[in-house]
C-alpha cells in the first residue's frame, strides 16, 4: 500500500507545480497594467510604484515566479491590497466554514443519492425508476444560483422553517447545503443506478440468487458493494467541484466561508487575495482526487498491483 | 435521422431544443417590446397580457429580455462547444497518435487544467480579463477543450491498433491521413455527444457567470444575470426570477435528455485507459461547467 501511496504523491507534485504557476500567471493576464486596475488610473505615482514593488511586478518574469514559489513554500500567500492583512490568515479564518458547508451538502447528497439510486436499480424501467431518473436529469439542470433564491422563496420566506441567510446552527445550514448538494445528488443518482444495474447482470449475482438470498440482501450485500468503485470516483470529483461551487451558494446565503472571500476579492479587484483563495480551492480539488486514488486502491486492491 | 426520431428521449430532447434555437433566432421579431426599454412607472408588475412575463425592477418587459437572452445562451452554448470540440479534436487526435514524451506533455498540461474545478478557473479568468461576452467565451472554451482532448486521444489510441490504420501505415500513408481520414470519422459520433453536454455546461457556466456579475453586462439581458436581479424581488415579484431561471432548466433539461439518448441510442462510450478508471467516467461529467 505504501509504494501505491507513494507514486501517487509524486505523481500528485507535477501538477501541484502547474497548478501555481497557472495562479502566478493569472496577475499577467490583467489587461494593461495590473496595478492600473488595481489603484484606478487616477492614483499618484508614488502610490502605484510602491504597489508595484509590494508585489514584485518589478522585476524580471522568472525572478518574480521564483520569488513566488518561495513565498509559497513557507505558505506566504502576501497580503490583501484592501485590508493589509496576511492573505493566509484570512483564508484560514474562513476555510472552517467551507468545509462545514461543503461537507453537509455532501452528507446530504449522499443520503438522498443512495436511496434513489437503490430504488431505480431495484425495479428498472418503472414508474418509480422513471421518477427517480427525472429527479436526477432536473437536479443536474437546476442550476444552483436559481436553486437557492427558489428555496429561500419556499422554506424561509413563505414556510419560515428555516433562516434565509448567514451562519448558525444547524437550521442555517440546512438550505445552503441542500442548494450546495442536489447536483451532486442528481449526478450520484444516476451513477449508483446505472453501475448497479451493470453489477446485476454479472455472474456472482446469478450465483448469489441461485444460493436463495433474496432481493433485498443481493442488492444490498452484493451489488452495492460492488457498485461502489465508479461512485466514490465521482464522490472525489464532485466534492472538489462542491469547494468551487461555494463561490455561489455563499453569496446566495451570506455564508461566511472562502467562495463569499473570493468574489469579494474579484469585486474589490485585490488580485493577491484572489490568487491565495484560488490556490487554495484548486489545491483541496488536488488533495480530494489523491485522497480518491488511495481510497481506490483500498477499496480495489487490483489498482495496488496494477500501479 | 430515420434511426434517431423513433427514440423519445431523442425527439422530446430535439423538440425543445429546436424550440430553442427557433425562439433565439426568430425570436426577437416576433416579440413587440425592446428588451433595454424602461419604464419606471411600471416596476416589477405581474405577469398580464400586455407582458406575459410581467417587468422588471427598471419595467422593462421580461418575456422580450428572455427571448433576447436565448440569443447570448445560444451563441456561447454552440460557440463554446464548438471551439472546444475543435481544439480537443486537434490536441487529442495528435497526443494519441503521436504517443511518448509528446502525449505525455500534453496529458501533464491537460491535468493541471483539470485540476481547477472548472467553473473556478473560468471565475479567475474572467475575474482577470474582465467581465464581457468575450471573455466569457474564452474562459469557458480554455476549460472546455480538454474534456474533448481526453476523449478524442482515447478514442485514437484505441483506433490506431486497428487492422485498418496498420493497412493504412503499410500502403504508405501518412500519420496525417491516418487520422483525418481513417480514425475521426469514427470519432464524430462519440464527439457529438461530448458537444451535446458540454453545451448544456457552457449555457449554465455562461449563466453563473452573469449571475455572478463576471458575465455579460447589462443592458444586454442574460439569464443567469436576470436571475440575480430577480433575487432581491422574490418576495414581491417572484416572475422576475422565475422565468429566466426556468428558461434554463427547460434547455439544460433538454440538451441533457438529447446527449443522453443519443448516447444510449448510438451506443457511445469513452474509450479510456484501463490503468485509470478514475477516468472512466460518464460523458455529461466530464463537461465543463454541467
Amino acid at each position: 500500500m505504501i509504494p501505491y501511496i507513494a507514486r501517487r504523491l509524486v505523481l500528485a507534485v507535477p501538477t501541484v507545480l502547474g497548478v501555481a504557476t497557472l495562479v502566478f500567471l493569472l496577475i499577467h493576464l490583467v489587461p494593461g497594467d495590473p496595478v492600473d486596475v488595481m489603484l484606478g488610473e487616477t492614483a499618484r505615482a508614488v502610490d502605484k510604484l510602491r504597489l508595484r514593488h509590494q508585489l514584485g511586478l518589478d522585476r524580471p518574469l522568472p525572478v518574480q515566479y521564483g520569488r513566488y514559489l518561495s513565498h509559497l513554500a513557507r505558505a506566504d500567500l502576501g497580503r490583501s491590497l484592501h485590508s493589509g492583512r496576511p492573505v493566509r490568515r484570512m483564508i484560514v479564518a474562513r476555510y472552517p466554514a467551507t468545509l462545514e458547508l461543503a461537507g453537509a451538502a455532501l452528507l446530504l447528497a449522499v443520503l438522498i443519492a443512495v436511496p434513489l439510486g437503490l430504488a431505480a436499480a431495484a425495479r428498472p424501467n418503472s414508474g418509480l425508476d422513471a421518477a427517480c431518473r427525472g429527479l436526477a436529469v432536473l437536479g443536474t439542470a437546476m442550476p444552483n444560483f436559481y436553486l437557492g433564491p427558489m428555496l429561500i422563496l419556499l422554506f424561509a420566506i413563505e414556510l419560515e422553517w428555516a433562516p434565509v441567510s448567514g451562519r448558525g446552527g444547524l437550521a442555517h445550514v440546512v438550505l445552503p447545503a441542500l442548494t450546495l448538494g442536489m447536483g451532486m445528488a442528481a449526478i450520484l443518482t444516476r451513477m449508483l443506478r446505472a453501475a448497479l444495474l451493470d453489477r446485476l447482470h454479472d455472474e456472482y449475482i446469478r450465483a448469489a440468487r441461485a444460493k436463495g438470498a433474496g432481493e433485498q440482501r443481493v442488492l444490498l450485500k452484493h451489488a452495492l458493494r460492488n457498485a461502489v468503485l465508479p461512485v466514490i470516483t465521482i464522490l472525489g470529483l464532485q466534492t472538489g467541484a462542491l469547494l468551487a461551487g461555494t463561490i455561489i451558494t455563499e453569496t446566495i446565503f451570506a455564508w461566511p466561508g472562502l467562495g463569499r472571500l473570493t468574489l469579494l476579492a474579484i469585486q474589490t479587484r485585490d488580485y493577491p487575495l484572489v490568487q491565495g483563495c484560488v490556490l487554495v480551492i484548486a489545491l483541496s480539488y488536488v488533495l480530494i482526487n489523491l485522497i480518491t486514488d488511495v481510497l481506490y486502491g483500498v477499496i480495489d486492491p487490483r489498482l495496488r498491483v496494477r500501479a | 435521422m430515420r434511426r434517431l426520431l423513433p427514440n423519445v428521449q431523442v425527439r422530446a430532447g430535439l423538440t425543445i431544443v429546436a424550440l430553442f434555437v427557433a425562439v433565439a433566432l426568430f425570436g426577437p421579431s416576433l416579440v413587440s417590446q425592446s428588451p433595454t426599454t424602461q419604464n419606471l412607472s411600471e416596476d416589477l408588475q405581474p405577469p398580464r397580457a400586455a407582458h406575459p412575463f410581467g417587468q422588471d425592477k427598471l419595467g422593462r418587459d421580461v418575456l422580450s429580455r428572455v427571448v433576447y437572452g436565448a440569443r447570448v445562451s445560444l451563441l456561447v452554448g454552440v460557440t463554446v462547444a464548438g471551439i472546444s470540440a475543435c481544439i480537443g479534436l486537434a490536441v487529442g487526435a495528435f497526443a494519441g497518435y503521436a504517443g511518448g514524451w509528446t502525449d505525455e506533455l500534453i496529458m501533464r498540461v491537460i491535468d493541471v487544467l483539470l485540476a481547477f474545478p472548472g467553473i473556478l478557473l473560468a471565475i479567475a479568468l474572467s475575474a482577470v480579463l474582465g467581465p464581457s461576452l468575450r471573455n466569457v467565451l474564452l474562459a469557458l472554451c480554455v476549460i472546455g477543450w480538454t474534456g474533448y482532448a481526453r476523449l478524442v486521444r482515447a478514442e485514437v489510441q484505441a483506433w490506431r491498433t486497428r487492422e485498418f490504420v496498420s493497412a493504412a501505415v503499410v500502403l504508405g500513408a501518412t500519420p496525417r491521413r491516418i487520422v483525418r481520414l481513417h480514425i475521426v470519422p469514427h470519432l464524430l459520433t462519440p464527439l457529438l455527444v461530448q458537444a451535446t453536454f458540454g453545451m448544456a455546461g457552457a449555457i449554465v457556466a455562461e449563466a453563473s457567470l452573469s449571475f455572478l456579475g463576471l458575465g455579460v453586462q447589462p443592458p444586454t439581458p442574460s439569464w443567469g444575470a436576470m436571475v440575480n436581479e430577480g433575487r432581491s424581488f422574490l418576495l414581491v415579484a417572484p416572475h422576475v426570477a422565475l422565468f429566466p431561471g426556468l428558461a434554463i432548466i427547460l434547455t439544460v433539461f433538454a440538451l441533457h435528455f438529447l446527449g443522453d439518448g443519443l448516447r444510449d441510442l448510438l451506443d457511445v462510450h469513452a474509450v479510456e485507459p484501463l490503468s485509470s478508471r478514475r477516468r472512466a467516467l460518464p460523458l455529461e461529467v466530464a463537461s465543463p461547467g454541467a
